[in-house]
């Protein structure tokens, strides 16, 4: 089982995923019974998602995805020259 | 990739992502437009040599985040941090996280979520240095792996590894400076400010 140090020193690596099924599995039981690291596991994850929600822009400009299709096109016209569309 | 159309289609499903961090990156809403154009028009010349069955959000990540440090990273305007050193493991957390309202309890899954805005949280991620802020980025907002970020920034895994350690760490400074003048807690004694004195008036 493993004890507080060595379950808060992987405590990111855990929340990102990267433990090995082993490993977190020890760390899940030990959460399990020990109230002071889950809780700064609950912290972090919850900071990881206000990250996540916050720092992600929702909106796009508008227009942008014209830009886009436009340079697309013009990068294609060579191609596309004798195409009666 | 078949043709070029189904790869328009697809590429074209992370434009918004891709969007997100390039304003990130930039921390300018127009950089960030050419940005992504800038690297959709690379994708899409090279999309030859996207090998299918690859992930190709990661690939266009990979092209975004060259074509930034390539044209645009000249800006970077402050070194690597140096003074995270004494930024211990849990920073944040032994600083707010025992706060009534912080307090992450099961019943209370929103409050941290309330404590720190939008802007607090875009400007923490901002301060960091280019080298922390992207892994950081990569890793919390868009969820990938190690390994893919580790692709995407062509640097070691151990690497990225460290980088976000140290930008995380300077992320809950961050915060913690704003929990701070939000009022959230009080100044430390030892970092506060001299009283401003009243002998100049």
């Amino acid at each position: 089982m493993a004890d507080c140090e060595e379950t808060l020193r992987e405590l990111y690596r855990f929340l990102d995923g990267e433990v090995p099924a082993e490993q977190q599995h020890l760390i899940s039981h030990h959460l399990d019974g020990c109230m002071d690291c889950l809780q700064a596991f609950d912290f972090h994850a919850e900071l990881r998602m206000v990250i996540r929600v916050k720092a992600r822009e929702t909106e796009v400009p508008a227009g942008l995805l014209d830009k886009i299709r436009a340079c697309f096109g013009e990068d294609a016209a060579p191609d596309r020259a004798d195409d009666p569309a | 990739m078949a043709d070029r159309s189904a790869f328009e289609g697809l590429a074209l499903e992370h434009m918004p992502a891709l969007y997100s961090a390039a304003l990130r990156m930039t921390r300018n809403p127009s950089d960030a437009e050419d940005l992504v154009q800038e690297t959709y028009l690379k994708a899409y010349r090279s999309f030859a040599s996207f090998t299918e069955g690859t992930n190709l959000k990661a690939w266009l990540y990979r092209i975004l985040t060259n074509t930034y440090i390539n044209s645009y990273r000249a800006k970077q305007r402050r070194p690597i941090e140096s003074d995270l050193d004494d930024v211990e493991d849990l920073y944040l957390y032994r600083r707010i996280g025992a706060l009534e309202h912080v307090a992450a309890s099961r019943s209370a899954e929103d409050q941290l979520m309330d404590v720190f805005s939008e802007g607090e949280v875009r400007s923490a991620l901002e301060q960091l240095p280019d080298a922390f802020r992207m892994p950081v980025y990569l890793a919390d907002v868009d969820g990938f792996s190690y390994k893919e970020i580790a692709e995407i920034l062509e640097i070691p895994i151990g690497t990225v590894m460290s980088r976000l350690h140290r930008g995380r760490k300077a992320m809950q400074k961050a915060l913690y400076e704003f929990a701070i003048e939000q009022g959230l807690v009080d100044r430390p004694a030892d970092v506060s400010e001299p009283e401003p004195t009243r002998s100049h008036g």
